[in-house]
């Protein structure tokens, strides 16, 4: 059951992936996108991260995919142009990308022995819960990142104001 | 429970800057729409000053951490914290007139720049990469809308979407690193990775995570191969806000380069010192390459700094003490000719940026020779010419190359010197010779020097001679920094040396 669910999604997120890149319209891309975000956010939790798993949904499928079509939809993007800039980057990225993979599946299948497997599933009938060991972590060792985030909220605000406002002359 | 006393000790810079910034930001909509923003401008540097001496107030604490040791000061990072607040002094003092007129809205600019540098200060103080992360993204962010701070030029607007889509995509990588240097040593605290490699069974997987936050904080430095947002960002960024990017944010990402590297990964020395010295060696010799095929002046210096960043990655190849050090002399050297000589830049060219090409530079010295001397002065130290910081820089960062016996680094380093002799000189010769034709755009330029922006400009050029004359005292507290930033909190370091014999030149 886990092994199917994993191989479905894990499929699905690396089909979506390459969606994303090969589609020609952004909406379609965006659209990929959610896709590729929903098949982690299984994977997480049949990995036994289901607070991350909820969090993916949220923040990624919810908030910032929404983000991105109102965005799409309000620069009325059309169909993307073929320039010899793009052809670059498709002649320059896709071999950098596979190089990327295999320098990654490389390292991890050297070091398998030591990194051991995964059992699919099997943290979610441990009773270890996800949310009391996270939000541990972050009042008590990682208190200081977690409220300094705060400032790079406010700079992000502040950014937002500057790039809005009109520049008289 | 801890008592909340060493937690504000420890980060009292932090929390005065984040303050003056709200505070800026609070004051911004209160004043007039018509009225100077020079108010919040001399708000920001008063804050500047405060961090600055609150930095300086914890040399003589010994070694401070808070925070469930995520943050530790000690000499080293107090070292940049002064560091840093510097080049945000001198970059404020300049910015004061920059605006006046042409911007009305240069409260968000002081406020921005405020917190930019609580960022790059959490950078120089994090023991644990989450914050370093955190502290990272803050300033970055923070430079990204300061590069398109003038609206009205597309150059602006280029160089600021350049900049951070780039930067998200190195941000990325340094992420990731981080991932699996957790996956690696099951901590993401540099302590905790130094002791997790001894024992760690996954060393290649500890490897490439290195490799990853190289590619991140390389980007950040600007370090060949990873430097080709730099000329078309420094070209489109506003003066003042280059020679603070190309200073401030660097010397951030070299100090945590320095606790990653030496720290973390010490154990892995014999391995990242190869990557340093591909890196080092492909930095200075693509930026001086770089810099002699241009006749702007901003991609000029822009392609220098990418040389100047590899003259700095060189003395990561050296022995611990030395080499750390080295990094922080030359860090320093370098902010002080890069930071005057875009605020020589900014006077030149005032807002609207008409003059750019060496052309347009030709005859500055009959027109303004103040300005011609302090540039002419931050050129020879650039070149590396004797009595000047950055003849001393070079100097201690080739000679701890050479002691680890990486000799023929310095022997490329030195053959760059030299190229880098041709461009800076063809400038300096540049403003010293009179122009076939009358040159009426530096006519038109001709504003008076304000006295801040004056007041910035000695600091900078007495900061350059003072490195260059006396460096001895400068070097002892560099040493100092280099002794500090050992793993444990534990290994404190006592403040050996009285304070009176450590000047620091650079305020």
């Amino acid at each position: 059951m886990q092994l199917a669910l994993f191989i479905i999604f894990g499929a699905l997120a690396v089909a979506g992936a390459l969606n994303l890149l090969l589609q020609r319209h952004p909406i379609n891309s965006a659209l990929s996108l959610v896709v590729v975000m929903m098949s982690l956010a299984v994977l997480y939790w049949s990995l036994g991260a289901e607070f991350l798993a909820a969090a993916q949904v949220i923040v990624y499928s919810g908030a910032i995919m929404v983000l991105f079509v109102f965005v799409i939809m309000l620069l009325n993007a059309g169909k993307e142009e073929k320039t010899t800039g793009s052809r670059a980057a498709y002649i320059a990225g896709f071999p950098g990308a596979a190089a990327i993979f295999c320098l990654l599946t490389f390292v991890f299948l050297s070091e398998q022995k030591a990194l051991g497997v995964a059992n699919l599933g099997g943290h979610l009938n441990s009773g270890l819960n996800n949310i009391e060991e996270l939000s541990r972590v972050l009042f008590t060792k990682l208190l200081l990142p977690f409220e300094v985030t705060s400032v790079l909220i406010l700079v992000a605000i502040l950014g937002a104001v500057v790039l809005a406002r009109k520049e008289d002359q | 429970m801890q008592s909340l006393s060493p937690n504000i000790l420890a980060l009292l810079p932090e929390y005065i800057l984040t303050i003056v910034g709200v505070l800026i930001m609070l004051a911004e909509p209160l004043l007039p729409p018509a009225s100077s923003r020079k108010p919040l401008g001399w708000l920001a540097i008063l804050g500047t000053v405060a961090a600055a001496l609150a930095s300086w107030c914890q040399l003589h604490l010994g070694t401070l951490t808070a925070f469930s040791g995520t943050v530790q000061v000690d000499t080293f990072s107090v070292f940049f914290h002064l560091l840093i607040s510097a080049i945000v002094l001198v970059t404020l003092l300049i910015s004061l007139d920059y605006f006046e007129g042409s911007a009305r809205h240069a409260g968000e600019y002081f406020a921005l720049i405020v917190f930019s540098a609580v960022g790059m200060m959490l950078m120089t103080c994090a023991t644990e990469l989450l914050l370093v992360f955190v502290g990272l993204e803050i300033s970055s962010i923070a430079t990204y809308i300061l590069c398109g701070f003038r609206k009205g030029s597309a150059t602006g607007a280029e160089s600021s979407i350049k900049y951070f889509l780039l930067g998200s995509f190195a941000t990325a990588f340094f992420l990731y690193g981080i991932a699996l240097a957790f996956g690696a040593t099951g901590s993401t605290s540099i302590a905790a990775i130094a002791a997790g490699l001894a024992t760690t069974t996954t060393p290649r997987l500890a490897f490439l995570a290195l490799a990853m936050i190289l590619i991140g904080l390389g980007f950040k430095v600007s370090s060949a191969p990873f430097h080709v947002w730099t000329p078309d960002v420094y070209q489109g960024a506003p003066s003042p806000v280059v020679g603070y990017m190309s200073t401030a944010p660097k010397a951030a990402a070299f100090a945590v380069l320095l606790r990653i590297t030496f720290s973390a990964f010490g154990p892995m020395e014999h391995r990242w010192a190869v990557l340093m010295w591909i890196l080092a060696a492909l930095s200075m010799t693509i930026g001086n390459l770089g810099a002699m095929l241009q006749r702007d002046v901003k991609r000029l210096l822009a392609y220098s700094s990418i040389a100047h960043a590899g003259y700095i990655l060189v003395a990561f190849t050296a022995l611990r003490s030395e080499g750390i050090a080295a990094v922080c002399f030359y860090t320093a050297t370098y902010a002080a000719m890069q930071v005057g000589a875009f605020a020589v830049v900014t006077q030149v060219t005032g807002y609207d940026e008409q003059i750019r090409s060496i052309d347009d530079y030709t005859g500055l010295a009959l027109k303004r020779p103040v300005l011609a001397a302090f540039l002419g002065l931050f050129l020879i130290s650039l070149i590396g010419i004797p009595f000047t910081g950055g003849f001393f820089g070079k100097f201690y960062v080739f000679s701890s190359a050479v002691h680890s016996n990486h000799v023929w680094l310095a022997v490329v380093g030195l053959f760059n010197s030299g190229i880098a002799c041709f461009y800076y000189l063809r400038l300096l010769a540049a403003l010293y010779t009179r122009p076939a034709t009358e040159n009426t755009r530096l006519d038109r330029s001709s504003r008076s020097l304000g006295v801040p922006a004056g007041i910035g400009l000695t600091l900078a050029a007495a900061a350059t001679l003072v490195l260059g004359i006396f460096p001895g005292h400068f070097l002892n507290l560099a040493q100092r920094a280099g002794a500090a930033p050992a793993p444990t909190s534990a290994a404190s370091t006592p403040a050996t040396v009285p304070p009176a014999a450590v000047t620091l030149p650079m305020q």
